[in-house]
């Protein structure tokens, strides 16, 4: 089965997809290179070393707090008598519905002088503002990564703890959080890249971050190479970052995963904490979902936003997250076909090429293909092939990993037994592959489509003129701080992000792992 | 299965892209470095007077500039609206004449001597301040003097507006190269707060975030539509300072283009009487030709003098001032 070769069409088109997704790093490195010294010299400043430190400080931070908020509620929600239990593991993961950038408005619009708090709350910007809302945007990738993780475990480890004695907090300490490991490695991996990448939050807290810096410069230079050498140090930041979980990993072990177990863990009462966990859960849920939706609120009721352009942008943003979705879960197809069924060393590279993807923050993507489609591509310059194109490379991981885990499920002896039965390929692909596979091409297409959705840098810097989208949209009221405006599209976004994000829910985390492991 | 499932996703996706392939389908495709909270409506109005579609992209002038200049011959712009001269100096090598009767309608000061871009507006530098803190007497006559420790983190600037970025331009050529670094060194050192632009500037003035702002006469007007209560007032500068610079916004056609004629027609309506009149009424901007009421309750356009800068030689500047602020440390 693996020495068969892999029918050249298909290879064709797997090296053609990673082509495409690896085009802007490469450019990008071309036109470094080419740089002059001046350009590097931005490298020298000391303020760049500053920002360094305070983007790493910040992403430390954020997925320190998400991990601290993620793993106690997945734990609540799944191991102990919290009332609600059931609504609260919904709940908890509601905020992905909110595109991170409109957390971040709704904490400016109720803190500071002239906040809808009133005027004694302090400004929530800067620092505390941007690791706030990128902390609250990020904590249900761990808490849906814990809660599969806890699910899955054997409860039996868990038991035999309690049964020698040991008191809950024992338990947790000494087994859970042990069990837990690979689900805390992936989560964090997963918030320090987005916050990493983040651009939305920062610009509007003005916290200083690399992204921004990226932003600003390629903004407020004439000579654009600057920029270029500052993406490319973003790019070595989320590289050490990836390499650096690498070898975390390797170091404690995957942690054993076992199969999918039957039999329910059993249930720490919580006792006098009850309240205590129910107030945690309130908390993290009011601050996390129901006052950015009540800020929206208040202003769809309050102002008279217009509601010129919603129809238009709304058309828009599906349009062009329709078309991602499409585009990259095909592109991932071919890939994931050749590392499934053609397993050879050279497919296995071809896969892990293909996230290195993960290494590409937005505002690089976006920069790196202006610089090549200006230059080099006129005929797609501007336009929603090029758009499409760079989601495509962005979200390419997350197509991959969700095809190859789909994939996964259908075993290639179902596929064989079927034409052994005399069904000719067609029969075969429509009765016994595509019923498998569905669900989970399905789900990974949802996760794409939800990033674009929600996508702001690429989209600002790559889309046609006069091209708005809804996240385009709320940009453009919080540049001129109309922010009311900005609740029709932001409350439209997150209305259309709510399939997705039930999906991701109700299915589990299958597809969010950044690795596709 | 693999040989069902590639010519499959090869239609598939061929029929996705090409779907979404759209293309220049404009009439006129204008690069607007001003913002369309004040010329969308006035864009809306060319697209149904002259019956043209008309292709938008907003953005910073300078970053728009540069834009133009990145793309080359490549570029999809037919016309740049700037909003300020600086910026389309900048970049005239890669303008074309603009038509006589436009350059004609408009002062000798606010167009190129050598007719490759005309102003369209005026608008004047000034200090806007905070009305519940400060009576207008309590205000510097001079940018100069903002960087005394009184203001110690209390002044608002825009580093990536072009309005700033020209008033920073016409400081070099006025003062000198030195001692405009030395006054954005002081004000950096005087814990300045950054803003994106002229309107956070105003806003921020307005929630008592900050107590004075360099910007344009025009965006307190723009936000008093809104707040007829913003506590916010513009004072006007001394003669001569360079913080009292008067500036135009302007246009000017690329050689690039392929819709010359449509082109044209935009940089005609931007002088006539309609348009001239909506900077009067709807952006309290100067209007720059014969015969158009000024907007009530400012100054006359005459009365301003700014520093004896010639705009034609501001956007030589932009380059080296973006560099100067870069290097202040006001870019990242």
């Amino acid at each position: 089965m693996t020495s068969r070769r892999p029918p050249w069409a298909l290879s064709i088109l797997g090296v053609a997809a990673v082509a495409i997704v690896c085009l802007p790093l490469v450019y990008l490195v071309i036109r470094v290179a080419g740089a002059g010294p001046e350009a590097w010299g931005v490298l020298e400043r000391p303020r760049t070393l500053t920002l360094v430190a305070k983007t790493v400080g910040l992403v430390a931070a954020v997925t320190a707090a998400a991990v601290a908020l993620g793993v106690p509620a997945a734990w609540l929600v799944t191991r102990s008598d919290v009332p609600g239990r059931r609504f609260w593991a919904v709940a908890l993961a509601l905020p992905l519905v909110l595109p991170s950038y409109v957390l971040a408005l709704a904490l400016l619009a109720v803190s500071g002088p002239g906040g809808l708090l009133g005027t004694g709350t302090p400004a929530l910007t800067g620092f505390t503002g941007a690791f706030l809302a990128l902390t609250l945007a990020t904590y249900p990738f761990v808490l849906l990564l814990c809660i599969a993780a806890l699910r899955r475990a054997d409860p039996a480890l868990e038991e035999a703890a309690r049964g020698l004695g040991r008191t809950p907090a024992q338990v947790f300490r000494a087994v859970t959080l042990p069990l837990l490991r690979p689900a805390i490695g992936a989560g964090a991996l997963l918030v320090a890249l987005y916050s990493l990448a983040d651009f939305g939050v920062v610009s509007l807290m003005r916290a200083e971050a690399l992204t921004r810096a990226v932003f600003l410069q390629y903004r407020g230079a004439f000579d654009r190479d600057p920029a270029a050498v500052l993406a490319l140090l973003l790019v070595v930041l989320t590289i050490l970052v990836l390499v650096g979980e690498q070898r975390a990993r390797s170091r404690l072990g995957t942690g054993s995963r076992g199969g999918r177990t039957v039999r329910a863990a059993p249930v720490v009462p919580l006792g006098r904490w009850r309240a205590a966990a129910v107030a945690f859960c309130a908390i993290v849920t009011g601050v996390g979902l129901v006052l950015p939706v009540s800020v929206l609120l208040v202003w769809l009721l309050r102002g008279s936003p217009s509601l010129d352009g919603v129809t238009s942008a709304t058309l828009n943003s599906l349009l062009v997250a329709v078309a991602a979705a499409a585009v990259t879960t095909l592109a991932a197809l071919p890939v994931a076909v050749l590392v499934a069924r053609f397993r050879s060393r050279w497919t296995v590279a071809l896969e892990r090429t293909g996230y290195a993807a993960n290494a590409l923050p937005g505002i690089v993507a976006a920069l790196a293909f202006v610089f090549f489609a200006a230059r080099h591509a006129p005929a797609i310059y501007q336009s929603i092939t090029l758009l499409v194109v760079a989601y495509l490379v962005r979200f390419f991981p997350q197509a991959l990993a969700g095809v190859t885990s789909a994939l996964s499920r259908a075993e290639p002896k179902l596929e064989e037994a079927s034409r052994g039965l005399g069904r000719g390929p067609a029969h075969t692909l429509a009765t016994v592959t595509v019923p498998l596979v569905g669900p989970g091409l399905l789900a990974g297409a949802a996760l794409v489509l939800l990033s674009t959705l929600k996508e702001l840098p690429a989209t600002l810097i790559l889309r046609p003129s006069g091209f708005d989208t809804l996240a385009t949209e709320v940009w453009t009221a919080t540049s001129v701080t109309q922010y009311s405006q900005a609740a029709v599209p932001a409350l439209m976004l997150c209305v259309l992000a709510a399939p997705a994000v039930w999906l991701l829910v109700v299915r589990g985390s299958r597809g969010l792992d950044p690795l596709g492991n | 299965m693999i040989r069902r499932i590639a010519p499959l996703a090869v239609t598939v996706a061929a029929v996705a892209l090409s779907a979404c392939g759209g293309g220049d389908d404009a009439d006129l495709t204008i690069y607007s470095g001003r913002n369309e909270g004040l010329v969308g409506e006035l864009i809306e109005r060319f697209e149904r007077e002259s019956d043209l579609k008309v292709d938008v992209r907003y953005g910073d002038s300078a970053e728009l500039a540069a834009t133009i200049a990145e793309e080359g011959d490549n570029s999809p712009a037919d016309v740049f609206f700037s909003q300020d001269a600086g910026a389309l100096g900048a970049v005239e090598e890669t303008l074309s004449s603009m038509p006589r009767p436009v350059l004609e309608s408009v002062p000798a000061r606010y167009r190129d001597p050598r007719g490759r871009w005309a102003g369209v507006s005026g608008r004047a530098r000034v200090i806007a301040y905070n009305t519940d803190e400060f009576e207008e007497g309590e205000v510097p006559d001079s940018v100069f003097d903002l960087t005394d420790k009184r203001w110690r983190g209390r002044v608002g600037i825009p580093p990536p507006n072009a309005s700033f970025q020209a008033f920073v331009s016409a400081m070099r050529l006025d003062v000198g190269d030195e001692r405009t670094r030395e006054w954005l060194e002081g004000m950096r050192d005087n814990d300045a707060q950054l803003y994106d632009n002229n309107i956070q500037t105003v806003e921020a003035i307005g929630r008592g975030e900050i107590d004075v702002g360099l910007v344009n006469h025009y965006y307190l007007y723009e936000l008093r539509r809104e707040d007829p209560d913003l506590a916010v007032a513009n004072h006007f500068l001394r003669r001569g300072d360079p913080g009292s610079l008067v500036n135009a916004a302007g246009v000017g056609i690329l050689k690039t283009t392929d819709n010359q004629e449509n082109a044209a027609r935009f940089a005609r309506f931007l002088v006539s009487d309609g348009a001239q009149e909506y900077f009067s009424d709807k952006t309290f901007e100067f209007p720059l030709i014969e015969g158009v009421q000024p907007p009530a309750g400012l100054p006359r356009l005459g009365e301003l003098i700014g520093p004896q800068v010639e705009l034609g030689r501001l956007g030589n500047q932009l380059r080296s001032t973006l560099k100067l602020l870069d290097e202040v440390g006001f870019t990242t």
